[in-house]
């Protein structure tokens, strides 16, 4: 299903006011109905996100992707860790979706919320550390918000990401600019609204925004000054959920 | 780095495994992660349950034993554990006289335990937690994690173990454990870093001539880097610290800590040191402990922590005590 664009707003003005054609375009295998594409004077091309239709597949997609890119950026987030915390992030993500992916795939849950509140137990079960809770928190959450529905919009989605990052604050105590995967997730679900690879690049801009913070929360936060200069691993790995995202939309 | 090990994957499973067949008063459950006291539950007394990251050994499960904890959940290398480790062991231990947590301050600790509060809670455990926090070297402030739980564990898990033997019931063995937190203060330094076997190397770099003073178990900087010190000089350093923090009223316990792989002799050297500061201060000591208890790994330094203690707690500490790690009196 398929619905209509709405209300664009900012930048995306102006590409709707340049609309030359109308595209519609489905992309069966990815489970996004994709909505519309929307070309410029200047060719400039743009999905319009918010009406995109997800399903559950989608979503076990997404998991399964997330966890190929935890694997292949694993001894970065490991590296990025032993400079400011204590070098285990990167096995301990690759544990965790490893196991999240065999859980889905051993019984694909039914409906979208099924499925991210599946992984984040799974999350929570497996990995322990800080990165169990959050990520399990921040998944299980944003699946208990969307409820049953066998398929959701991504604003829909927007929505639950948004709920499972502040789940994420009240369960960590943390804010964004305490150099925290907050600071990745929020700038990734505030582009979520334009684009998945809007998000994408937001939030890896988000998670490279952190090199120059002070540490504040986590076990970074003892270096204290010492903090500065290095870029935050848990924002770094929420980086990879909106890659991860953009790719099996792509 | 060369380590004794098969695969870096299989470190915590092989130890559980070890564990088990060198100690047959504890049941291990290898699979699971969960370690008890065969005789477990006692009955009318109090559980104990701690956990935390491997790689601190003995910490916890080398405390598990009559006299000192009833349950230990080791976590992967430096990572906490998991909440249902931590419910599973509750569930095991539990006589239904309820069960205290012990958890150093780590956020994903903090966390794991949080929730497996919760989650026993739901299976109708009776549940109390206590958070050891006696790491001076970190400032204890909003904009940290606040101080974080090292050699001070030992005591907590000690001395509310046998409070807990003495058949005192939760709220007071939680109090007990609360003291003690309350008494302690501990401070570390590194003379090298260690190695987690899942990255293969140095998880942090400390130039061969300096020291890193206020470090963490886990190998976290502390206050500040200098040029070597001698044992007589990171004795002044390190009580300095702790004496400005903790001004003991009552004689003090010592525990004079190894991280793991620095040779007793030198950590003898350093005991007498830091008795020479002690005297100097005229700060009376009750008993001192000296040995590796609280490790990291492979790192070579030490931490000296402080428990200003009353005759009850004394008493406490003197109890008999059978673990594979701490034994005395039995």
């Amino acid at each position: 299903m398929v619905g209509r664009p709405r209300g664009h707003g900012g930048a995306a003005l102006g590409v709707l006011r340049g609309i030359a054609a109308v595209f519609l375009h489905t992309c069966a295998d990815s489970g996004a109905a994709r909505a519309w594409v929307l070309t410029g004077e200047n060719g400039e091309k743009e999905w319009y996100v918010s009406e995109v239709i997800l399903d559950a597949g989608f979503f076990v997609r997404w998991m399964a992707a997330a966890a190929g890119l935890v694997d292949r950026e694993a001894e970065r987030l490991t590296e990025l860790d032993s400079a400011i915390g204590d070098a285990d992030h990167g096995s301990n993500m690759q544990r965790g979706f490893a196991a999240v992916v065999r859980t889905v795939a051993a019984q694909p849950p039914a409906t979208p919320g099924a499925v991210l509140v599946a992984a984040g137990r799974q999350l929570i079960s497996t990995v322990g550390g800080a990165s169990g809770p959050l990520y399990g928190t921040l998944l299980r959450r944003a699946g208990k918000s969307l409820g049953e529905a066998p398929q959701v919009t991504a604003a829909q989605l927007r929505a639950g990401l948004a709920a499972g990052v502040a789940a994420v604050e009240e369960l960590g105590g943390a804010t964004t600019g305490d150099k925290t995967m907050l600071d990745a997730l929020v700038p990734g679900i505030e582009a979520l609204e334009t684009s998945f690879d809007a998000a994408a690049t937001a939030s890896e801009e988000g998670a490279l925004a952190t090199v120059p913070l002070l540490a504040r929360k986590g076990r970074a936060s003892y270096l204290g000054e010492r903090s500065i200069g290095h870029q935050d691993p848990g924002a770094t790995s929420s980086a990879l959920l909106f890659a991860a995202l953009a790719e099996v939309a792509r | 780095m060369k380590m004794l090990i098969n695969v870096a994957e299989t470190v915590v499973t092989d130890a559980l495994r070890g564990m088990a067949a060198a100690h047959p008063e504890l049941v291990v459950d290898v699979e699971q992660r969960v370690i008890v006291r065969r005789d477990a539950p006692v009955v009318g007394k109090v559980a104990l349950v701690s956990g935390g990251g491997s790689g601190h050994e003995p910490l916890h499960g080398g405390f598990v034993g009559p006299g000192m904890l009833d349950g230990a959940c080791p976590g992967e290398v430096f990572t906490s554990p998991v909440p249902d480790q931590v419910v599973r062991a509750a569930a095991a231990v539990d006589s239904g006289r309820g069960v205290l947590f012990v958890v150093k301050n780590y956020t994903g600790d903090v966390l794991n335990f949080r929730m497996a509060v919760e989650l026993a809670q739901d299976e109708g455990i009776q549940v109390a937690s206590v958070l050891v926090d006696d790491d001076v070297a970190v400032s204890d402030s909003t904009f940290t994690a606040g101080r974080r739980g090292t050699g001070a564990t030992l005591f907590v898990e000690k001395i509310a173990g046998a409070a807990a033997e003495d058949g005192l019931p939760l709220e007071r063995v939680e109090a007990v454990a609360r003291r003690v937190v309350e008494s302690s203060r501990s401070f570390g330094v590194a003379l090298s870093a260690c190695t987690t076997p899942a990255k293969g190397s140095p998880t942090f770099d400390l130039p061969p001539g300096e020291l890193e003073l206020g470090v963490g178990i886990h190998g976290e900087p502390g206050r500040e880097r200098r040029p070597m010190m001698t044992s007589g000089e990171i004795a002044d350093y390190a009580l300095d610290v702790i004496l400005e923090d903790l001004q003991p009223r009552l004689p003090v316990l010592v525990l004079v800590n190894g991280m793991g792989a620095t040779p007793l002799l030198e950590l003898y050297g350093f005991s007498a040191e830091v008795r020479r500061v002690l005297d100097e201060r005229e700060v009376p000591v009750a008993r001192t402990l000296v040995g590796n208890y609280v490790t990291s790994l492979d790192m070579a330094g030490c931490s000296v922590t402080l428990c200003q203690v009353d005759g009850e707690m004394l008493r406490w500490w003197d109890a008999p005590v059978a673990t594979a790690g701490l034994r005395w009196g039995c």
